[in-house]
Protein backbone atom coordinates (compact mmCIF):
# COMPACT_ATOMS: atom_id res chain seq x y z
CA UNK A 1 0.00 0.00 0.00
CA UNK A 2 2.09 3.44 1.33
CA UNK A 3 5.07 1.44 0.50
CA UNK A 4 5.47 2.61 -3.36
CA UNK A 5 6.03 6.77 -3.24
CA UNK A 6 7.77 8.62 -0.67
CA UNK A 7 5.65 10.90 0.97
CA UNK A 8 5.88 14.40 2.32
CA UNK A 9 7.09 13.27 5.69
CA UNK A 10 9.92 10.72 4.72
CA UNK A 11 10.94 14.06 2.29
CA UNK A 12 11.34 15.74 5.92
CA UNK A 13 13.33 12.67 7.77
CA UNK A 14 15.86 12.51 4.95
CA UNK A 15 15.86 16.06 4.86
CA UNK A 16 16.57 16.38 8.38
CA UNK A 17 19.12 13.49 8.32
CA UNK A 18 21.54 15.35 5.42
CA UNK A 19 21.24 18.81 7.21
CA UNK A 20 22.25 17.04 10.71
CA UNK A 21 25.00 14.65 9.31
CA UNK A 22 26.43 17.46 6.84
CA UNK A 23 26.10 20.53 8.56
CA UNK A 24 29.24 19.54 11.64
CA UNK A 25 31.03 18.15 8.24
CA UNK A 26 30.71 21.40 6.20
CA UNK A 27 31.36 23.59 9.97
CA UNK A 28 34.45 21.76 10.58
CA UNK A 29 35.75 22.65 7.80
CA UNK A 30 34.98 26.38 7.60
CA UNK A 31 36.06 26.60 11.10
CA UNK A 32 39.88 24.37 10.04
CA UNK A 33 40.05 27.01 6.93
CA UNK A 34 39.39 30.38 8.84
CA UNK A 35 42.73 32.14 9.63
CA UNK A 36 41.66 35.28 10.49
CA UNK A 37 38.72 37.50 10.14
CA UNK A 38 37.33 36.70 6.95
CA UNK A 39 40.20 35.50 5.86
CA UNK A 40 40.63 31.29 4.86
CA UNK A 41 43.89 29.63 4.00
CA UNK A 42 45.12 26.05 4.62
CA UNK A 43 47.58 27.18 7.60
CA UNK A 44 46.49 25.34 10.21
CA UNK A 45 46.28 21.69 7.89
CA UNK A 46 50.01 23.08 6.64
CA UNK A 47 50.81 22.84 10.76
CA UNK A 48 49.28 19.71 11.19
CA UNK A 49 51.32 17.93 8.13
CA UNK A 50 54.43 19.41 8.73
CA UNK A 51 54.50 17.96 12.80
CA UNK A 52 56.17 14.76 12.17
CA UNK A 53 54.28 13.25 14.99
CA UNK A 54 51.28 13.40 12.71
CA UNK A 55 53.16 11.16 10.49
CA UNK A 56 54.45 8.50 12.60
CA UNK A 57 51.18 8.39 14.72
CA UNK A 58 49.31 7.49 11.72
CA UNK A 59 51.82 5.18 10.64
CA UNK A 60 51.81 3.27 13.85
CA UNK A 61 47.94 3.07 14.05
CA UNK A 62 47.58 1.73 10.59
CA UNK A 63 50.74 -0.86 11.43
CA UNK A 64 48.46 -1.62 14.46
CA UNK A 65 45.25 -2.09 12.75
CA UNK A 66 47.49 -4.23 9.79
CA UNK A 67 48.41 -7.14 12.70
CA UNK A 68 45.03 -7.10 14.11
CA UNK A 69 43.29 -7.68 10.52
CA UNK A 70 45.90 -10.15 10.36
CA UNK A 71 45.15 -11.88 13.71
CA UNK A 72 41.89 -11.58 13.53
CA UNK A 73 41.77 -13.47 9.71
CA UNK A 74 44.15 -16.11 11.25
CA UNK A 75 41.95 -16.65 14.20
CA UNK A 76 38.65 -16.45 12.70
CA UNK A 77 38.41 -17.63 9.21
CA UNK A 78 39.24 -21.59 10.67
CA UNK A 79 37.18 -20.63 13.43
CA UNK A 80 34.09 -20.11 10.94
CA UNK A 81 35.24 -22.79 8.57
CA UNK A 82 34.79 -25.22 11.36
CA UNK A 83 31.86 -24.46 12.86
CA UNK A 84 29.73 -23.93 9.30
CA UNK A 85 31.09 -27.24 8.40
CA UNK A 86 31.84 -29.77 11.47
CA UNK A 87 30.49 -28.02 14.44
CA UNK A 88 27.55 -26.38 14.24
CA UNK A 89 25.94 -27.09 17.63
CA UNK A 90 29.14 -24.61 18.34
CA UNK A 91 27.30 -21.56 16.65
CA UNK A 92 24.98 -20.35 19.31
CA UNK A 93 28.28 -20.35 21.68
CA UNK A 94 30.04 -18.19 19.19
CA UNK A 95 27.07 -16.31 18.47
CA UNK A 96 27.32 -15.12 21.90
CA UNK A 97 30.90 -14.54 22.15
CA UNK A 98 30.71 -12.31 19.36
CA UNK A 99 28.47 -9.90 20.60
CA UNK A 100 30.07 -9.85 24.01
CA UNK A 101 32.18 -7.16 22.47
CA UNK A 102 29.30 -4.82 22.10
CA UNK A 103 27.99 -5.75 25.26
CA UNK A 104 31.53 -5.61 27.26
CA UNK A 105 32.46 -1.06 27.08
CA UNK A 106 35.92 -1.26 25.62
CA UNK A 107 37.06 0.68 28.97
CA UNK A 108 36.00 -1.87 30.89
CA UNK A 109 37.82 -4.75 28.07
CA UNK A 110 40.41 -2.36 28.69
CA UNK A 111 40.70 -2.33 32.19
CA UNK A 112 40.66 -5.96 32.21
CA UNK A 113 43.40 -6.73 29.89
CA UNK A 114 45.21 -4.77 32.14
CA UNK A 115 45.48 -7.22 34.77
CA UNK A 116 47.28 -9.40 32.40
CA UNK A 117 49.95 -6.98 32.25
CA UNK A 118 50.24 -3.96 34.47
CA UNK A 119 52.74 -3.90 37.41
CA UNK A 120 50.46 -2.30 39.63
CA UNK A 121 47.74 -5.62 39.62
CA UNK A 122 50.82 -7.89 40.83
CA UNK A 123 51.27 -10.44 38.41
CA UNK A 124 54.50 -11.39 39.15
CA UNK A 125 53.05 -13.26 42.15
CA UNK A 126 50.19 -15.02 40.48
CA UNK A 127 50.68 -18.40 38.15
CA UNK A 128 48.82 -16.38 36.02
CA UNK A 129 52.04 -14.76 35.60
CA UNK A 130 53.99 -17.92 33.93
CA UNK A 131 50.55 -18.63 32.30
CA UNK A 132 50.30 -15.98 30.53
CA UNK A 133 52.21 -12.66 31.32
CA UNK A 134 55.37 -14.30 30.68
CA UNK A 135 55.15 -16.03 26.95
CA UNK A 136 53.41 -12.49 25.49
CA UNK A 137 55.63 -10.69 28.27
CA UNK A 138 56.91 -9.07 25.32
CA UNK A 139 53.53 -7.47 24.40
CA UNK A 140 54.45 -5.30 26.79
CA UNK A 141 56.69 -3.57 25.29
CA UNK A 142 55.14 -1.89 23.16
CA UNK A 143 52.14 -0.65 21.65
CA UNK A 144 51.68 -3.70 20.35
CA UNK A 145 50.24 -4.85 23.16
CA UNK A 146 46.72 -2.76 21.88
CA UNK A 147 46.55 -5.34 19.19
CA UNK A 148 45.31 -8.04 21.71
CA UNK A 149 42.02 -6.07 22.85
CA UNK A 150 42.19 -4.35 19.17
CA UNK A 151 40.91 -8.36 18.13
CA UNK A 152 38.31 -8.66 20.47
CA UNK A 153 36.73 -5.41 19.77
CA UNK A 154 37.03 -6.46 15.59
CA UNK A 155 35.47 -9.62 16.50
CA UNK A 156 31.87 -8.56 16.10
CA UNK A 157 32.83 -7.85 12.62
CA UNK A 158 34.96 -9.98 11.58
CA UNK A 159 32.47 -13.13 12.69
CA UNK A 160 29.62 -11.39 10.87
CA UNK A 161 30.96 -10.64 7.96
CA UNK A 162 32.73 -14.21 7.24
CA UNK A 163 29.77 -16.22 8.78
CA UNK A 164 27.49 -14.10 6.39
CA UNK A 165 30.19 -15.15 3.59
CA UNK A 166 30.78 -18.71 4.46
CA UNK A 167 27.20 -19.35 4.80
CA UNK A 168 26.47 -17.99 0.83
CA UNK A 169 28.69 -20.67 -0.32
CA UNK A 170 27.39 -24.46 -0.49
CA UNK A 171 30.20 -25.38 2.04
CA UNK A 172 29.54 -29.04 2.18
CA UNK A 173 29.40 -29.76 -1.61
CA UNK A 174 32.45 -27.77 -2.14
CA UNK A 175 34.61 -29.10 0.42
CA UNK A 176 33.17 -33.21 -0.25
CA UNK A 177 34.12 -32.41 -3.99
CA UNK A 178 37.35 -31.02 -3.09
CA UNK A 179 38.33 -33.55 -0.82
CA UNK A 180 36.85 -36.34 -3.18
CA UNK A 181 39.83 -35.12 -5.76
CA UNK A 182 42.13 -35.85 -3.29
CA UNK A 183 42.41 -32.15 -1.62
CA UNK A 184 43.52 -31.85 1.93
CA UNK A 185 42.44 -29.48 4.27
CA UNK A 186 44.99 -27.01 3.89
CA UNK A 187 44.00 -27.28 0.10
CA UNK A 188 40.46 -26.54 0.58
CA UNK A 189 40.98 -23.58 2.73
CA UNK A 190 43.42 -21.98 0.45
CA UNK A 191 42.13 -22.66 -2.60
CA UNK A 192 38.39 -23.56 -2.21
CA UNK A 193 37.48 -21.14 0.64
CA UNK A 194 39.32 -18.44 0.48
CA UNK A 195 38.66 -17.01 -3.08
CA UNK A 196 34.72 -17.82 -2.28
CA UNK A 197 34.73 -15.69 0.63
CA UNK A 198 37.24 -12.73 -0.49
CA UNK A 199 34.88 -9.67 -0.57
CA UNK A 200 33.36 -10.92 2.95
CA UNK A 201 37.06 -10.92 3.77
CA UNK A 202 37.69 -7.71 2.48
CA UNK A 203 34.90 -5.92 4.41
CA UNK A 204 35.87 -7.55 7.61
CA UNK A 205 39.31 -6.15 7.38
CA UNK A 206 37.72 -2.44 6.05
CA UNK A 207 36.27 -2.74 9.17
CA UNK A 208 38.56 -3.45 11.85
CA UNK A 209 40.76 -0.84 9.62
CA UNK A 210 38.56 1.90 10.50
CA UNK A 211 37.91 0.39 14.08
CA UNK A 212 41.61 0.05 15.33
CA UNK A 213 42.92 3.30 13.22
CA UNK A 214 39.88 5.37 15.64
CA UNK A 215 40.38 3.56 18.34
CA UNK A 216 40.85 5.61 21.11
CA UNK A 217 39.54 4.22 24.89
CA UNK A 218 42.10 1.25 25.06
CA UNK A 219 44.88 3.08 23.72
CA UNK A 220 44.55 6.22 26.43
CA UNK A 221 43.78 3.27 29.27
CA UNK A 222 46.88 1.73 27.92
CA UNK A 223 49.10 5.45 28.49
CA UNK A 224 50.13 4.90 24.65
CA UNK A 225 50.37 9.37 23.44
CA UNK A 226 51.41 7.93 20.13
CA UNK A 227 48.66 6.61 18.23
CA UNK A 228 46.82 8.75 15.58
CA UNK A 229 43.67 9.34 17.75
CA UNK A 230 45.59 9.81 21.15
CA UNK A 231 48.02 12.32 18.91
CA UNK A 232 44.46 13.67 17.45
CA UNK A 233 43.44 14.35 21.11
CA UNK A 234 46.50 15.82 22.40
CA UNK A 235 47.02 18.17 19.64
CA UNK A 236 43.50 19.50 19.54
CA UNK A 237 43.28 20.31 22.98
CA UNK A 238 46.12 23.12 21.86
CA UNK A 239 44.17 25.23 19.62
CA UNK A 240 40.60 24.57 18.03
CA UNK A 241 40.88 25.10 14.76
CA UNK A 242 43.97 22.67 14.39
CA UNK A 243 41.66 20.00 16.16
CA UNK A 244 39.02 21.15 13.51
CA UNK A 245 41.60 20.45 10.62
CA UNK A 246 42.65 17.17 12.26
CA UNK A 247 38.92 15.95 12.30
CA UNK A 248 38.83 17.17 8.74
CA UNK A 249 42.27 14.99 7.85
CA UNK A 250 40.84 11.69 9.88
CA UNK A 251 37.63 12.04 7.96
CA UNK A 252 39.26 12.35 4.40
CA UNK A 253 41.36 9.20 5.44
CA UNK A 254 38.74 7.14 6.56
CA UNK A 255 36.82 7.48 2.90
CA UNK A 256 39.77 7.60 1.28
CA UNK A 257 40.31 4.05 2.68
CA UNK A 258 36.93 2.88 2.18
CA UNK A 259 37.27 4.11 -1.32
CA UNK A 260 40.01 1.89 -1.96
CA UNK A 261 38.93 -1.26 -0.01
CA UNK A 262 35.73 -0.43 -2.46
CA UNK A 263 37.52 -0.27 -5.86
CA UNK A 264 39.88 -3.30 -4.57
CA UNK A 265 37.08 -5.29 -3.37
CA UNK A 266 34.88 -4.45 -6.76
CA UNK A 267 37.95 -5.10 -9.04
CA UNK A 268 38.77 -8.49 -7.76
CA UNK A 269 34.65 -9.69 -7.58
CA UNK A 270 34.58 -9.31 -11.46
CA UNK A 271 37.75 -10.86 -11.96
CA UNK A 272 35.97 -13.82 -10.54
CA UNK A 273 33.23 -14.86 -12.42
CA UNK A 274 29.70 -15.28 -10.67
CA UNK A 275 31.66 -15.86 -7.64
CA UNK A 276 29.54 -14.19 -4.39
CA UNK B 1 25.35 -34.44 10.24
CA UNK B 2 27.95 -33.33 12.13
CA UNK B 3 28.56 -36.53 14.02
CA UNK B 4 28.23 -38.67 11.32
CA UNK B 5 31.05 -37.07 9.48
CA UNK B 6 33.13 -37.00 12.21
CA UNK B 7 32.71 -40.74 12.50
CA UNK B 8 34.39 -41.71 9.10
CA UNK B 9 37.08 -40.25 10.49
CA UNK B 10 38.00 -41.84 13.89
CA UNK B 11 39.69 -45.40 14.54
CA UNK B 12 36.52 -47.97 14.12
CA UNK B 13 37.96 -50.07 17.03
CA UNK B 14 37.27 -46.91 19.61
CA UNK B 15 34.69 -47.61 21.86
CA UNK B 16 33.82 -44.05 23.60
CA UNK B 17 33.28 -41.58 20.94
CA UNK B 18 34.13 -38.48 23.34
CA UNK B 19 37.72 -39.88 22.93
CA UNK B 20 38.41 -38.40 19.80
CA UNK B 21 36.32 -35.06 20.45
CA UNK B 22 39.82 -33.12 20.70
CA UNK B 23 40.87 -33.71 17.10
CA UNK B 24 37.20 -32.38 15.49
CA UNK B 25 37.75 -29.44 18.20
CA UNK B 26 41.49 -28.50 16.82
CA UNK B 27 40.70 -25.69 14.45
CA UNK B 28 38.59 -23.61 16.94
CA UNK B 29 40.80 -24.18 20.07
CA UNK B 30 42.91 -21.13 18.96
CA UNK B 31 39.54 -18.71 19.07
CA UNK B 32 38.33 -20.64 22.03
CA UNK B 33 41.84 -20.26 23.98
CA UNK B 34 42.13 -16.51 22.99
CA UNK B 35 38.61 -15.39 23.87
CA UNK B 36 39.24 -18.00 27.11
CA UNK B 37 42.88 -15.79 27.93
CA UNK B 38 42.00 -12.46 26.42
CA UNK B 39 38.18 -11.59 27.73
CA UNK B 40 37.26 -14.17 29.82
CA UNK B 41 40.00 -14.31 32.53
CA UNK B 42 40.81 -10.83 32.46
CA UNK B 43 37.48 -9.88 33.07
CA UNK B 44 36.79 -12.47 35.75
CA UNK B 45 40.29 -11.08 37.61
CA UNK B 46 38.31 -7.72 37.59
CA UNK B 47 35.43 -8.96 38.82
CA UNK B 48 37.47 -10.82 41.88
CA UNK B 49 39.90 -7.32 42.18
CA UNK B 50 36.73 -5.23 42.54
CA UNK B 51 36.37 -7.12 46.01
CA UNK B 52 40.06 -7.18 46.79
CA UNK B 53 41.66 -4.60 49.54
CA UNK B 54 44.24 -2.48 47.88
CA UNK B 55 46.85 -3.01 50.52
CA UNK B 56 46.78 -6.57 52.38
CA UNK B 57 44.87 -8.00 48.99
CA UNK B 58 42.42 -9.72 51.21
CA UNK B 59 38.52 -9.95 50.99
CA UNK B 60 36.65 -6.45 50.94
CA UNK B 61 33.40 -4.69 50.20
CA UNK B 62 34.99 -1.05 50.36
CA UNK B 63 35.80 -0.51 46.58
CA UNK B 64 32.33 -1.29 45.53
CA UNK B 65 30.95 0.58 48.76
CA UNK B 66 33.15 3.72 47.79
CA UNK B 67 31.74 3.32 43.79
CA UNK B 68 28.38 3.09 45.72
CA UNK B 69 28.83 6.39 47.96
CA UNK B 70 31.06 8.37 46.07
CA UNK B 71 30.00 7.92 42.43
CA UNK B 72 25.82 6.87 42.15
CA UNK B 73 25.32 10.16 40.55
CA UNK B 74 27.73 9.50 37.43
CA UNK B 75 25.86 6.04 36.95
CA UNK B 76 22.52 7.72 36.96
CA UNK B 77 24.04 10.46 34.58
CA UNK B 78 25.74 8.10 32.24
CA UNK B 79 22.38 6.01 32.41
CA UNK B 80 20.41 8.99 31.69
CA UNK B 81 22.05 10.05 28.36
CA UNK B 82 22.40 6.51 26.89
CA UNK B 83 18.74 5.79 27.56
CA UNK B 84 17.80 9.46 25.65
CA UNK B 85 20.30 9.26 22.76
CA UNK B 86 19.34 5.19 22.51
CA UNK B 87 15.73 6.96 22.03
CA UNK B 88 16.50 9.77 19.77
CA UNK B 89 18.54 7.59 17.54
CA UNK B 90 15.86 4.65 17.25
CA UNK B 91 13.54 6.69 16.76
CA UNK B 92 15.11 9.41 13.97
CA UNK B 93 16.90 5.76 12.83
CA UNK B 94 14.16 4.44 11.89
CA UNK B 95 12.38 7.06 10.11
CA UNK B 96 14.98 7.79 7.77
CA UNK B 97 16.02 4.00 7.83
CA UNK B 98 11.82 3.88 6.92
CA UNK B 99 12.18 6.53 3.89
CA UNK B 100 15.90 4.62 2.76
CA UNK B 101 13.97 1.14 2.19
CA UNK B 102 10.60 2.53 0.39
CA UNK B 103 10.63 1.12 -3.12
CA UNK B 104 10.01 4.44 -4.48
CA UNK B 105 13.01 6.27 -2.99
CA UNK B 106 15.76 7.41 -5.49
CA UNK B 107 18.17 4.39 -6.74
CA UNK B 108 21.13 6.16 -5.20
CA UNK B 109 19.79 7.05 -1.95
CA UNK B 110 20.12 3.22 -0.41
CA UNK B 111 23.72 2.61 -1.06
CA UNK B 112 25.09 6.24 -0.11
CA UNK B 113 22.69 6.25 2.73
CA UNK B 114 23.81 2.66 4.19
CA UNK B 115 27.46 3.58 3.09
CA UNK B 116 27.99 6.77 4.68
CA UNK B 117 26.51 4.96 7.91
CA UNK B 118 28.32 2.35 8.03
CA UNK B 119 31.58 5.18 8.41
CA UNK B 120 29.39 7.34 10.67
CA UNK B 121 28.33 5.00 13.22
CA UNK B 122 32.02 3.87 13.74
CA UNK B 123 33.27 7.66 13.72
CA UNK B 124 32.29 8.25 16.80
CA UNK B 125 35.36 9.35 19.07
CA UNK B 126 37.80 12.12 18.94
CA UNK B 127 37.11 13.43 15.50
CA UNK B 128 33.60 13.67 16.41
CA UNK B 129 33.78 15.34 19.19
CA UNK B 130 36.53 18.42 18.01
CA UNK B 131 33.60 18.57 14.62
CA UNK B 132 30.75 19.60 17.01
CA UNK B 133 32.92 22.00 18.52
CA UNK B 134 34.27 23.40 15.70
CA UNK B 135 30.40 23.68 14.57
CA UNK B 136 27.88 23.96 17.69
CA UNK B 137 30.96 24.83 20.16
CA UNK B 138 31.02 28.69 21.40
CA UNK B 139 32.95 29.92 18.36
CA UNK B 140 32.06 27.39 16.46
CA UNK B 141 30.40 28.01 12.70
CA UNK B 142 26.59 27.44 13.29
CA UNK B 143 27.11 29.17 16.99
CA UNK B 144 28.25 32.27 15.13
CA UNK B 145 25.47 32.07 12.13
CA UNK B 146 22.89 32.28 14.79
CA UNK B 147 24.61 34.39 17.08
CA UNK B 148 24.26 37.32 13.53
CA UNK B 149 21.02 36.47 13.15
CA UNK B 150 20.46 37.50 16.43
CA UNK B 151 19.89 33.70 18.72
CA UNK B 152 22.61 33.39 21.10
CA UNK B 153 22.48 29.80 21.69
CA UNK B 154 25.10 30.18 24.38
CA UNK B 155 22.84 33.11 26.31
CA UNK B 156 19.90 30.93 25.86
CA UNK B 157 22.08 28.29 28.51
CA UNK B 158 23.25 26.45 25.35
CA UNK B 159 26.57 24.47 26.16
CA UNK B 160 28.34 21.42 24.08
CA UNK B 161 29.61 20.37 27.77
CA UNK B 162 26.14 19.85 28.86
CA UNK B 163 23.81 16.44 28.85
CA UNK B 164 21.86 18.23 26.03
CA UNK B 165 25.12 18.96 24.04
CA UNK B 166 26.43 15.29 24.58
CA UNK B 167 23.41 13.87 23.09
CA UNK B 168 23.30 15.81 20.06
CA UNK B 169 26.96 14.83 19.00
CA UNK B 170 25.85 11.01 20.39
CA UNK B 171 22.98 10.77 18.02
CA UNK B 172 25.21 11.70 15.25
CA UNK B 173 26.55 8.05 15.80
CA UNK B 174 23.85 6.50 17.30
CA UNK B 175 21.50 7.20 14.60
CA UNK B 176 23.66 5.34 11.84
CA UNK B 177 23.72 2.54 14.29
CA UNK B 178 19.76 2.21 13.94
CA UNK B 179 20.13 2.67 10.49
CA UNK B 180 22.38 -0.14 9.78
CA UNK B 181 20.57 -2.51 11.81
CA UNK B 182 17.28 -2.25 11.66
CA UNK B 183 17.11 -1.70 7.64
CA UNK B 184 17.10 -5.52 7.20
CA UNK B 185 13.87 -5.91 9.34
CA UNK B 186 12.55 -3.44 7.62
CA UNK B 187 13.49 -5.26 4.42
CA UNK B 188 11.82 -7.53 5.67
CA UNK B 189 8.35 -6.08 5.83
CA UNK B 190 6.38 -7.45 2.50
CA UNK B 191 4.49 -6.09 0.90
CA UNK B 192 1.73 -8.27 0.86
CA UNK B 193 1.13 -7.97 4.46
CA UNK B 194 0.27 -4.08 3.82
CA UNK B 195 -1.91 -5.15 0.92
CA UNK B 196 -3.85 -7.84 2.83
CA UNK B 197 -4.50 -5.29 5.39
CA UNK B 198 -5.84 -2.79 3.02
CA UNK B 199 -8.15 -5.05 1.38
CA UNK B 200 -9.65 -6.44 4.67
CA UNK B 201 -10.43 -2.77 5.31
CA UNK B 202 -7.35 -1.73 7.73
CA UNK B 203 -6.37 1.88 7.99
CA UNK B 204 -3.22 2.97 7.91
CA UNK B 205 -2.47 3.31 11.92
CA UNK B 206 -4.51 -0.09 12.50
CA UNK B 207 -1.74 -1.66 10.14
CA UNK B 208 1.27 -0.43 12.05
CA UNK B 209 -0.93 -1.09 15.02
CA UNK B 210 -1.55 -4.60 14.57
CA UNK B 211 0.57 -5.65 11.77
CA UNK B 212 3.92 -3.87 11.11
CA UNK B 213 5.05 -3.11 14.64
CA UNK B 214 4.30 -6.43 15.86
CA UNK B 215 6.93 -8.12 13.29
CA UNK B 216 8.97 -5.04 14.12
CA UNK B 217 9.12 -5.35 17.71
CA UNK B 218 11.90 -7.83 18.36
CA UNK B 219 13.95 -5.97 15.91
CA UNK B 220 13.36 -2.52 17.35
CA UNK B 221 14.10 -3.88 20.56
CA UNK B 222 17.17 -5.17 19.82
CA UNK B 223 18.32 -2.23 18.23
CA UNK B 224 17.32 0.08 21.55
CA UNK B 225 19.46 -2.25 23.63
CA UNK B 226 22.56 -1.96 21.27
CA UNK B 227 22.03 1.52 20.46
CA UNK B 228 21.82 1.77 24.75
CA UNK B 229 25.53 -0.06 25.27
CA UNK B 230 26.90 2.16 22.49
CA UNK B 231 26.42 5.15 24.48
CA UNK B 232 26.75 3.83 27.38
CA UNK B 233 30.09 2.97 26.35
CA UNK B 234 31.18 5.77 24.57
CA UNK B 235 34.56 7.60 26.43
CA UNK B 236 36.65 8.94 23.37
CA UNK B 237 34.13 11.51 21.92
CA UNK B 238 33.07 12.62 25.46
CA UNK B 239 36.61 13.11 27.14
CA UNK B 240 37.40 15.03 24.01
CA UNK B 241 34.44 17.42 24.15
CA UNK B 242 34.34 17.12 28.10
CA UNK B 243 37.32 17.11 29.44
CA UNK B 244 36.82 15.76 32.85
CA UNK B 245 34.12 18.51 33.40
CA UNK B 246 31.11 16.17 33.09
CA UNK B 247 30.84 13.35 35.36
CA UNK B 248 30.17 10.04 33.40
CA UNK B 249 31.24 6.48 34.29
CA UNK B 250 33.82 5.65 31.61
CA UNK B 251 35.56 9.26 32.31
CA UNK B 252 35.65 8.43 36.01
CA UNK B 253 37.35 5.12 35.09
CA UNK B 254 39.72 6.69 32.94
CA UNK B 255 40.66 9.44 35.41
CA UNK B 256 41.23 6.95 38.38
CA UNK B 257 43.17 4.52 35.89
CA UNK B 258 45.56 7.25 34.53
CA UNK B 259 44.64 10.21 36.51
CA UNK B 260 46.05 11.27 40.12
CA UNK B 261 44.33 8.21 42.11
CA UNK B 262 46.26 5.70 39.98
CA UNK B 263 47.09 4.50 43.72
CA UNK B 264 44.20 2.50 43.74
CA UNK B 265 43.55 0.36 40.50
CA UNK B 266 40.85 -1.54 42.58
CA UNK B 267 38.28 1.52 42.52
CA UNK B 268 38.66 1.09 38.85
CA UNK B 269 37.84 -2.33 38.69
CA UNK B 270 34.75 -1.68 41.36
CA UNK B 271 33.73 1.02 38.99
CA UNK B 272 34.03 -1.18 35.68
CA UNK B 273 32.07 -4.00 37.36
CA UNK B 274 29.82 -1.39 37.80
CA UNK B 275 29.34 -1.01 34.17
CA UNK B 276 29.28 -4.65 33.65
CA UNK B 277 26.24 -4.94 36.03
CA UNK B 278 24.07 -2.37 34.17
CA UNK B 279 24.84 -3.78 30.99
CA UNK B 280 24.14 -7.35 32.05
CA UNK B 281 20.86 -5.84 33.58
CA UNK B 282 19.75 -4.44 30.67
CA UNK B 283 20.91 -7.60 28.61
CA UNK B 284 18.87 -10.07 30.84
CA UNK B 285 15.80 -7.80 30.04
CA UNK B 286 16.13 -7.79 26.54
CA UNK B 287 16.12 -11.38 26.96
CA UNK B 288 12.83 -11.79 28.94
CA UNK B 289 11.29 -9.13 26.71
CA UNK B 290 12.44 -10.77 23.68
CA UNK B 291 11.35 -14.41 24.84
CA UNK B 292 7.71 -12.73 25.80
CA UNK B 293 7.52 -11.26 22.34
CA UNK B 294 8.00 -14.21 20.48
CA UNK B 295 5.84 -16.17 22.05
CA UNK B 296 2.92 -14.43 19.99
CA UNK B 297 5.13 -13.37 17.20
CA UNK B 298 7.02 -17.31 15.92
CA UNK B 299 7.09 -17.66 12.35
Amino acid sequence: MRRGRLNPWDWFWLAMAAIYFLVPIYGTAEFSLETGHGHYGFGYYQQILQDPAFKDSFLLSLRLAVVTVIVSTLLMVPTVFWINLRLPRLRAIVDFIAVLPFVVPPITLGVAILHLFSATYNISSGPLYWLVARPVGWLNSGPQVLVIAYVILALPFTYRSLDAGIRAVDLQTLTEAAQSLGASWITVLWRVLLPNIRSAMLSAAFLTLTLVIGEYTIANIFLFSNTFPTYTAQKGADTAQQAAALAVISLLLTWGALLIILLVGRGRQTGIAGAK
Amino acid sequence: MAQTSGKQAAPPLRAIPRARLPLTWLPVAPFFLYIALFLFLPTVWLIVDAFKDNTTGGFTTANVQAVKDNYLQDYRTSIELSLVTALTGTFFGFFVAYAMVKEGAPRWLRPVLSTFAGVAANAGGVPLAFSFAATLGTTGVVTAFLKDRGLDMYQAGFTMQSLTGLAIVYTYFQMPLMLLVISPALDGLRREWGEAATNLGATSSQYWRWVALPILWPALLGAFVLLFGSAFAAYATATALLGSGVHLVPIDIGLVVNGDFSSNPQLADALALGMIVIIGAVMVAYALLQRRSSKWSRR
